[in-house]
């Protein structure tokens, strides 16, 4: 029996050795793909004792078999210039190289994760397609439209780290929010786990980068509250209404500790920054002792730094609520624009905090018809509710 | 075994039972908690039947599209006007026959909503069409 694990670690070692010797992403892929068939057919009787030796020699082998059919001049051309040396196994890390192709500009962010997760991350075609409930002959189409598009693409060496990190992002984003939905029982895919697993380990190949380790750290400091963003009946449990004693501490610590490290290098950027706030959150021992002045110092670092982001400029405005109070934050929001997801939720948070209860129950009621995940829908409704049955003096 | 599509709607269908009148924000928090547990214990019932196919929600926003002509953008139509028939959502079962179809749309239907009080809610059951049967 071959262990589903080996194969998920050894598939972007072997398409690591196979790019590097010269072989293009795309075919390098599709040959890869192949040995991993060939493996699960062959193994069945034990793996061999050189695993990863043999699944190069038979990956190589495809690829040259592709080439020969392709063109007989082209076999000549990597025959002769890129045979390899004869000797051990490389152990050149490759993460990076590997992720920038999948992560190339060209690609839409969901061919990008599809590809990644395959490529890179060495889940199968089925898992992919599981994880975002579709078809698997779905996601095969998509990830082999994703190879198309590769393949007309230049690339840079070793690739930009930029739009690796927000495919990463864009991934653990995804896994997050589904988390604890109806997709936590549609398959045995957790994205947000599958990106902090990537995003380690670009940031082991990559230490030098403090933006990987801030964006390493920024998924740990809200992976490690998963567990109290849901209630018993799978209700969306907002930031400030948590049970804190369900947070990961552990995890917590090691988010803290990877931030320190990134900030202390003095290249500050979004992910770091961002990876602060979620810190000084994850910090507070209730809702009551969170240090809002100094959140809304990093949201003034991250305004600088994605200057004209709405996204951004609403968060900001809710750290502005609390600081200056709910009436400076509308001010803030009433600038943005109305059609902005979630400013008609911030806009009722602040105007219940100001006191007026009839404006933030027809505003949640609002932010409930315009939401786009059910758990969301639920919660804003609730809210919505919760100030229509108290009365406009009772508290909340 | 034959396929059934249960469509809720926004708006649109026979009149609504007075206990379905309400807006859900106007419920107490709890009433909508109790009705959302409601729907997934139906949906959890059908499962454990081997009846259950899928089920989803729908965001009410929504346009009317068609063909533009040659070389022309879609065109669009909406958002939908307040008088237009609106689906909410729909589930899927797989079911032995149509009263059964009907008796999993009835038990869908008794939601509690307002008070506590089943909703009564009109739902529409549509059959699938079927693959051509091999036995006469």
């Amino acid at each position: 029996m071959i262990s589903a694990h080996l194969l998920r670690d050894l598939t972007p070692q072997i398409l690591g050795v196979l790019v590097r010797r010269g072989a293009d992403f795309v075919a390098a892929e599709d040959a890869v793909q192949e040995a991993l068939v060939e493996a699960v057919r062959g193994w069945r009787e034990g793996a061999p004792d050189d695993p990863k030796g043999w699944l190069v020699t038979v990956a190589w082998r495809k690829f040259l078999d592709a080439r020969r059919s392709a063109s007989a001049r082209a076999l000549r051309e990597v025959a002769v210039t890129r045979e390899p040396p004869a000797g051990p196994a490389e152990h050149t890390d490759d993460t990076l190289l590997l992720l920038s192709r999948c992560c190339h500009p060209a690609l839409t962010p969901a061919s990008a994760i599809a590809l990644t997760l395959r490529a890179v991350g060495g889940l199968t075609t089925a898992q992919i397609a599981r994880a975002f409930l579709v078809p698997e002959a779905t996601m095969a189409q998509r990830i082999s439209r994703a190879k198309r598009t590769l393949a007309g693409q230049r690339f840079e060496e070793p690739g930009d780290a930029r739009s690796v990190l927000r495919v990463l992002y864009l991934m653990f984003d995804q896994g997050f929010a589904g988390a604890g939905g109806k997709s936590r029982a549609a398959g045995d895919t957790d994205l947000a786990a599958e990106a902090i697993r990537l995003t380690r380990q670009l940031a082991a190949s990559a230490p030098q980068d403090p933006e990987i380790v801030g964006l390493l750290a920024l998924m740990l400091l809200h992976h490690a509250r998963r567990a109290a963003r849901f209630d018993a009946s799978g209700d969306l449990v907002p930031l400030a209404a948590q049970d804190r004693s369900r947070w990961d501490t552990a995890t917590i610590a090691e988010g803290v500790d990877l931030l320190q490290h990134a900030l202390a290098r003095d290249r500050l950027g979004e992910y770091q920054a961002q990876a602060a706030i979620a810190a000084l959150h994850d910090d507070a021992a209730s809702a009551e002792e969170t240090d809002w002045p100094q959140i809304l110092e990093w949201y003034d670092e991250l305004a600088g730094i994605v200057a004209g982001n709405p996204v951004v400029a609403l968060n900001r405005a809710v750290a502005v609520g609390h600081v200056d109070g709910p009436l400076a934050g509308l001010h803030l929001v009433e600038k943005l624009p109305a059609d902005l997801p979630r400013r008609d939720a911030v806009a009722a948070y602040l105007h219940e905090r100001a006191g007026d209860r009839a404006q933030a129950a027809r505003l949640y009621t609002a932010a409930a018809e315009a939401a786009t995940s059910m758990a969301e829908h639920a919660h804003l409704l609730k809210q919505a509710a919760r100030l229509n049955q108290s009365g406009p003096s009772a508290p909340a | 075994m034959a396929k059934y599509l249960l469509l809720k709607h926004y708006r649109g269908g026979p009149d609504k039972h007075p206990n379905a009148e309400a807006r859900m924000e106007q419920w107490t928090p709890e009433e909508i908690t109790a009705h959302i547990e409601f729907m997934g214990k139906v949906a959890d019932d059908l499962r454990e039947r081997g009846e259950y196919v899928d089920s989803q929600a729908l965001v009410p926003d929504g346009e009317f599209v068609r063909y533009g002509g040659e070389g022309k953008p879609p065109v669009t139509d909406g958002p939908f006007a307040e008088t237009k028939d609106l689906i909410a959502g729909w589930m899927i079962i797989d079911v032995e026959s149509k009263e059964r179809a009907h008796e999993a749309a009835a038990y869908l239907s008794s939601a509690p909503g307002k008070d506590g009080k089943p909703l009564y809610e009109w739902l529409e059951v549509r059959p699938f069409m079927g693959d051509p049967s091999c036995v006469e």
